[in-house]
């Protein structure tokens, strides 16, 4: 589904990402997992091109390719791009109107008026955000009236109304209490049959709960990528054998 | 172990550093205290004299016809042993009805009728320049916060707003007479001897400039309110959080749909709060309308047009100048001082009015888009 093939991702001077190569296959759960400034979350923004927003932001090497098309090609509309590639952040960012204006936003962002299509993708989304249930009799209250775990799941359920492929997920449930997170953790269980998803996290536990495949990186270098199974009981490398135990990171 | 009180380390009498606080503190309080009995006696002053010209005593308690007719001249004269002070249309009718006697009379200008023209002006020249102020305002904000990159033009376009805040009215003024009167282009038929002419295929470009018009005050006045504008745009569009901006365009929204839809109704309530001091500067500087859009006086109002578009081209009257003409142009008397005040109170009024439905608006604006 993504290929990076030999990528070097630049800030400005600083080189943030070392020759990475790595496949992530479809409709399954991807972690980045790695100690803070390591570059997962540079990976991750470049998959969606939000990078391209920071100033001397670039990519000096090596291609990116979704669904077989390099995503860096001047042909490319990054506006397209970001509907099929979406991305939820760390802080949950609801917008301060209603929840069901924060679930359309996208799709009127495409021109869709029509109420009733409308009314059934907010329906759609909210349900498989895990969300309609406690939200369905006030969906014109402001969204800020949520709980920080609610609110995620808004943000999630806004991100897949306008039905990308792929899901970014940026630290989730950094900011979430555990109830809120393993809440979380089962609706990316039930969404990776639909959609592929890549989640960053500073959690080990979370990445050997969610994912089937983990990536460990250190100082912009890939270390190691393998099924979790496999990285977390018998892993290749000594690094990611002490970062997994904890004598680092 | 007991201490008595008046020997315990936390009772000790102030020293030093605690008396200067203190006069110190006085000092700030008398100077507060000056601000504002300076504002009570200006407004005192301005609403105690001019009341006696708004209001009178029967019904409707205001002086309607102060406030809905032309300025007239004031005859003061003595006939049949009664004193008499009637504009010149009653003048005129009285003496008419009466044969025209000969009658020893002296005249006011500017001291009978109302200031009705006045205050139609001046609303015109606020709502106007106010509007040309927000729109170009906000559009350079949204540039110069969500578009631009940094870098030495950038810094020079934001130093010249800067200076632009400190150029003096009276240079506006110029500024606009010399660009906006005698050289903006007009379309016509045909290029004129002596200006500047573009041929534009069906017509012609001719930078004959606008005159004294509504145009060039509105352009001059927005221009010397732009910086207000400007700055606290920016500061309004900087307090809304970067992650609206980065939801929207994950979503796939283009940068201009993400300020549109997710940025700019939450910052104008801050804009529109912004608008309410460009409001009561523009509305009270006499200085850049002096040579651009102000009539002393004009017998048509603004809207008693042969055709439509001369609406933009014509002067106007407004209120400060009237003020400014009333009380340096003419002399001085207890006539022409009832005209002072009562305009400066309806002056007053009108700027109040004008900034109250600003904040009205802006507290439904807040109502609506809460973040």
């Amino acid at each position: 589904m993504i290929e990076v093939e030999g990528v070097d991702f630049y800030y400005g001077k600083s080189k943030a990402l070392h020759n990475i190569s790595l496949k992530i296959p479809a409709k399954q759960v991807t972690a980045f997992i790695g100690p803070s400034g390591c570059g997962k979350s540079t990976l991750l923004r470049c998959f969606n091109r939000m990078n391209d927003l920071i100033d001397g932001a670039r990519i000096g090497a090596g291609e990116l390719r979704i669904q077989g098309v390099n995503i860096y090609d001047p042909q490319v509309d990054v506006i397209a791009l970001r509907r099929q590639v979406g991305m939820v952040f760390q802080k949950s960012n609801p917008f301060p109107k209603s929840i069901y204006q924060n679930v359309s936003y996208g799709l009127e962002l495409q021109g869709i008026a029509d109420k009733k299509r409308l009314d059934a993708a907010v329906e759609k989304s909210l349900r498989g955000a895990a969300l309609w249930d406690e939200v369905k009799d006030r969906l014109h209250s402001s969204a800020l009236g949520l709980s920080g775990g609610q609110q995620q799941r808004l943000c999630i359920a806004r991100a897949i109304a306008v039905e990308p492929s792929v899901i970014l997920m940026d630290e989730p449930c950094s900011a979430l209490d555990p109830i809120a997170t393993s809440k979380v953790e089962e609706l990316i269980q039930e969404l990776k049959k639909d959609y592929t998803i890549v989640i960053v996290t500073h959690s080990m536990q979370q990445a050997g709960r969610c994912s089937d495949l983990t990536a460990f990186f250190y100082i912009g270098k890939l270390i190691e990528v393998d099924a979790t199974q496999k990285i977390f009981t018998q892993p290749a490398n000594q690094q990611t054998e002490d970062y997994i135990t904890g004598r680092f990171g | 172990m007991q201490h008595s009180i008046g020997s315990h380390p936390f009772t000790t009498p102030p020293i030093g550093a605690a008396r200067t606080e203190k006069n110190a503190f006085q000092v700030f309080r008398i100077a507060t205290y000056c601000i504002l009995l300076a504002a009570t006696l200006i407004f005192g002053i301005i609403f105690s004299k001019g009341a006696q010209t708004i209001f009178v005593r029967e019904f409707p308690f205001v002086n309607v016809a102060f406030l809905t007719q032309s300025p007239e001249t004031l005859h003061v004269f003595e006939h049949e042993g009664q004193p008499h002070e009637l504009g010149d249309r009653e003048f005129r009718a009285y003496m008419e009805k009466r044969g025209n006697p000969s009658v020893k009379e002296e005249s006011y200008v500017y001291s009978a009728g109302g200031i009705f023209p006045c205050i139609v002006g001046t609303f015109f020249l606020v709502v106007g320049s106010m509007t040309i102020a927000l729109v170009v305002g906000i559009s350079a904000a949204v540039f110069l916060n969500e578009y631009s990159r940094g870098g030495p033009v950038v810094e020079l376009l934001r130093l010249a707003i800067l200076n632009l805040a400190g150029v003096p009215s009276i240079v506006f003024g110029l500024f606009g007479f010399g660009l906006f009167v005698l050289f903006a282009p007009v379309f016509a038929a045909a290029p004129e001897a002596g200006h500047v002419s573009l041929p534009l295929g069906f017509c012609y470009l001719n930078f004959t400039g606008w005159g004294v018009s509504l145009l060039s005050g509105w352009f001059t006045l927005a221009f010397m309110v732009l910086p207000v504008v400007i700055t606290a745009s920016e500061e309004s569009l900087k307090a809304v959080p970067k992650g609206f901006r980065d939801g929207s365009l994950a979503l796939g929204a283009t940068q201009w749909e993400a300020i549109r839809t997710n940025v700019l109704p939450y910052a104008l309530p801050g804009i529109l709060t912004s608008s309410i001091l460009g409001i009561a500067r523009v509305a009270g500087e006499t200085a850049p309308i002096m040579f651009t859009a102000a009539y002393v006086v004009r017998d048509r109002l603004p809207w008693q047009v042969d055709k439509a578009v001369d609406v933009l081209f014509q002067g106007v009257m407004a209120l400060p100048y009237h003020i400014y003409v009333v009380s340096s142009k003419i002399p001085q008397n207890e006539y022409t001082e009832r005209v002072q005040f009562g305009t400066a109170f309806v002056f007053l009024a009108v700027v109040l009015s004008i900034a109250l439905s600003s904040v009205i608006l802006r507290n439904r604006m807040r109502a609506r888009y809460r973040w």
